[in-house]
């Protein structure tokens, strides 16, 4: 199966980016919000909703609202396995803002990390962002009118 | 956070990491799915403006579908953050997730997953277990 080598454009890096970076901010701030609530158990399976509601839980709801919208954006022109791995950056985000801005320190193991998810990310971006099928690809170019 | 190999807060934490990876698999592998049936969102809407966008989305019965398996994967993630640590949670489930969607999308989806891809998943993945050092 042949893969097209279509390339993006800056509006479709756009939502890429956007993807990359709210679902890391959203889940952090869902561990922020639930790590200080009481444990639940599943025993009261409302007080999982309850937490919905708070103020951390509820802006981290709000970013991955955002990254969904964005990410159903993206599936729509790319593979979800190009999707997923080039928006993984998203977790080097989170540990450069956590170094450069909130001025934690950051050990030798998760700059290894930063550069080998770096490396990852950049291996797959230039490459194909979608399979192409022979059918799909005759298929538009009939509607087009370039092929009878 | 360590957690003693073969005891019952490892086995528990393996079900709570499982059950967000598989859940989160499914759902994105479903919604994969429902948004190449609907075809370019950005076309969509330039033809038939947000609304259309949003109606083309929301008339694809397998979209609900994923979205009910991301919905068990979100309350199975806020559950496992009450239970484990951001810090072995995030990256467990995150770079397995990697692995599991690539795995899926090749079976089920027909993606070519070409060696390019491979090796980007393998480096994201060892590069999420460093990044929880």
């Amino acid at each position: 199966m042949p893969m097209a080598h279509a390339r993006l454009s800056a509006h479709q890096y756009l939502i890429l980016g956007l993807v990359s970076v709210c679902a890391p901010l959203g889940n952090t701030c869902l561990s922020k919000g639930m790590t200080g609530l009481p444990p639940l158990t599943l025993a009261h399976p409302l007080s999982l909703l309850a937490a919905v509601f708070t103020p951390w839980v509820a802006l981290g709801i709000v970013l991955l609202i955002g990254f969904f919208a964005s990410y159903l954006t993206a599936l729509s022109w790319a593979d979800l396995s190009y999707v997923m791995l080039a928006t993984a950056w998203g977790n080097v985000v989170v540990e450069l803002l956590s170094h450069f801005v909130l001025h934690e320190a950051v050990s030798w193991q998760r700059w290894l990390g930063v550069l080998l998810i770096t490396l990852g990310v950049g291996f797959v971006v230039p490459g194909p962002s979608r399979t192409e099928r022979p059918e799909v690809a005759e298929a538009v170019l009939v509607a087009k009118g370039e092929l009878r | 956070m360590t957690l003693p190999v073969f005891s019952a807060s490892f086995w528990a934490a393996t079900a709570m990491i499982a059950a967000v990876t598989l859940s989160s698999t499914a759902g994105e592998v479903l919604t994969a799915a429902a948004m190449k049936s609907i075809g370019d969102l950005d076309q969509i809407r330039a033809r038939a403006g947000l609304t259309g966008a949003i109606l083309a989305v929301l008339t694809c019965p397998m979209f609900f579908i994923g979205v009910f398996f991301m919905a068990v994967a979100f309350f199975a993630l806020l559950f496992t953050l009450n239970h484990l640590s951001l810090g072995l949670a995030g990256p467990a489930t995150a770079s397995l997730t990697v692995v599991t969607n690539a795995i899926a999308a090749q079976i089920f989806l027909k993606e070519k997953v070409d060696r390019r891809r491979w090796t980007a998943a393998v480096l994201i993945c060892v590069g999420v277990y460093f990044l929880a050092h």
